[in-house]
């Protein structure tokens, strides 16, 4: 393989963690301001803050890598939906709390373990980054779990709402953890794990969680996908509308 | 919980029975000693106390709305970072100032059931709105510089949690501010449209935020008892003046015209000579009538309704953990 097309995978393999990082941030940056108290807004502004620098760091390494001269802010605010490489977990909307709960716990018990084994990984740069990121998302896990728990096992109203949460969302908890050609050439790399192999630690660390919570495990196997490829869900329009719009109506002007 | 709830109700008898203590309270405070939340202290001075820490507690919350306004929308990602990092800072300064109220013996429920039922006051330059990002800029600039002018001097306030609150929240806000004349600078570097959008925030800016210090000292009725006791150190007047005559040149530097058509330098007093404040507006804002006041309050009522059923999940997961530690 030449190092052109390395480049362009290694790219491609950077952009769509940036991106997950990116529309997190931007999701739990929604929040702030209007949680269900104080303490945690300061853990959802603080939350979306982890995230921007993550996506910032991996934004200017792909930047680099593709060497075409394009900033962190260059991939985040001038590229289109199709563009965009997050998978459809982390686009949905907030919801009510619990949803915002679900949707965190969801991706932060892929995410810990992705970042986890890119921390090994032979691309020092992105090992790098992982490493740093890991330890945030460790604390945000502990923290989106025990409300996982404290919404199941608390009030009928809370459990009713945790498990409504959990069943929506479940259909795009598949995408993860489902190889597609550039995490299998990043696994043949070395860059980054085999997608597959997270999943059976994931459906531990998962299920543990529910049953403490004394939430079922839905049921339905069934699994959308497309994040990946840029094919995304129409709330993802909207957020990239919002985000980008000093961007798109001040083009070339310096913030 | 303190025992406060108990003196609360005694202390207004206790000064007046009790002069000596009266005196010996005004000694410590003359003294420059701190009043500690165990240490007898006048009813007056309790109650003026608890109105203006949570006040402040409130305008910290409050003001996280219209800021917050534009995190989803900065205009990079830096910006992004660093509106998300001051928007939490002020969510940790309404932490610490509620409780510091907490120690004067009235609990955070009490003083968020105040602001939400529109009987406690929160700063009215929060009820104007951010309708472009240079407002998020104007605001760091003028309105946190307005607020560290006014909070500088509570770092030495008598009462010792107050003041050691406000130590680490000046530290803060003076890098806010900082942050905030960057963002103009930045736009009064840039394009026309950048330059026009940083003019038209300082034109909307200005005023209200010149209100900020409240009434003037002819009108300012909380003043020559809260300068006696140490709450206060100058007047509203003496820290406007200082306010317009620190920030005139910033504008200046800026390449912005302070919307004030009576502004001049005076030689002789050293001070800037400004125009006269629209004061039927600031009472008309106070008095609810602001562009924002219903949405504030209501965003305020809505996080508090919508988080309830979240609240009362923790507090029953909380009871029941108890239950199984205690059957364990």
């Amino acid at each position: 393989m030449t190092e052109a097309t390395n480049n362009e995978q290694l790219f491609e393999y950077v952009v769509r963690i940036a991106d997950n990082a990116l529309v997190t941030g931007q999701r739990l940056g929604e929040w702030v301001g209007h949680g269900p108290e104080l303490e945690e807004d300061l853990a959802l502004a603080n939350f979306a803050l982890d995230y921007i620098g993550q996506a910032r760091a991996l934004y200017t390494y792909a930047g680099e890598i593709e060497g075409a001269g394009r900033s962190e802010d260059d991939l985040a605010f001038l590229r289109d939906s199709h563009e965009f490489r997050n998978v459809l977990l982390v686009e949905q909307p907030n919801g009510d709390f619990a949803q915002t709960i679900a949707r965190q716990f969801l991706f932060e018990a892929y995410y810990l373990r992705l970042l986890d084994a890119l921390a090994s990984s032979n691309d020092e740069r992105l090992a790098a980054i992982a490493a740093r990121a890991v330890k945030e998302i460790r604390y945000h896990l502990r923290h989106t779990r025990q409300w996982v728990i404290r919404l199941g096992d608390g009030t009928g109203e809370s459990q009713r709402r945790m498990q409504d949460a959990i069943d929506r969302l479940w259909q795009y908890t598949g995408e993860m953890c489902t190889a597609d050609d550039i995490d299998s050439w990043a696994a043949e790399s070395g860059i980054g794990p085999v997608p597959e192999s997270l999943r059976d630690d994931w459906n531990a660390f998962v299920d543990d969680a529910l049953s403490e919570a004394t939430l079922a495990r839905p049921g339905n196997e069934w699994m959308a996908s497309g994040g990946k490829e840029g094919r995304h869900t129409e709330h993802h329009g909207y957020l990239l509308a919002e985000m980008q719009f000093l961007q798109r109506a001040y083009p070339n002007s310096t913030w | 919980m303190y025992t406060q709830g108990l003196d609360q109700r005694g202390d207004g008898k206790a000064a007046a029975d009790r002069p000596e203590l009266l005196a010996r309270f005004q000694e410590k405070v003359d003294a420059e000693e701190k009043i500690e939340p165990k240490d007898w202290m006048p009813a007056e001075y309790r109650k003026t106390l608890v109105r203006q820490i949570s006040q402040h507690a409130h305008s910290e919350i409050v003001g996280m709305l219209p800021e917050g306004n534009w995190i989803t929308r900065a205009p990079t990602l830096k910006r992004k970072a660093i509106l998300l990092a001051k928007v939490q800072d002020e969510a940790g300064h309404g932490l610490y100032l509620y409780s510091a109220a907490e120690t004067l013996g009235v609990s955070r429920d009490e003083l968020v059931e105040q602001l939400l039922t529109g009987k406690a006051k929160y700063s009215s330059i929060f009820n104007y709105p951010t309708l472009t990002w240079a407002d998020i800029g104007a605001i760091g600039w003028l309105v946190d510089g307005a607020a560290i002018m006014n909070q500088i001097p509570l770092c030495r306030c008598s009462y010792g949690p107050y003041a050691r609150a406000m130590v680490r929240i000046c530290k803060e806000e003076s890098f806010h501010q900082r942050q905030g004349y960057e963002i103009m600078l930045m736009l009064s570097r840039g394009t026309d449209a950048q330059k026009d959008m940083a003019q038209d925030a300082l034109n909307r800016w200005w005023w209200p935020s010149l209100m900020m210090f409240g009434p003037g000292d002819a009108d300012s009725k909380h003043t020559a008892q809260s300068m006696a006791w140490k709450i206060k150190r100058f007047t509203n007047d003496e820290l406007r003046q200082k306010f317009v005559d620190v920030t005139v040149p910033q504008a200046e530097f800026l390449g912005l015209k302070v919307p004030d058509p009576d502004l001049r330098w005076n030689e002789e007093t050293g001070h800037y000579e400004f125009g006269e404040i629209d004061w039927e507006e600031f009472y008309q804002v106070l008095k609810g009538n602001g562009p924002c006041n219903r949405e504030r309050l209501e965003a305020r009522q809505k996080a508090h309704d919508e988080g309830a059923w979240v609240r009362e999940a923790a507090a029953a997961y909380a009871d029941k953990q108890a239950r199984r530690r205690a059957a364990a």
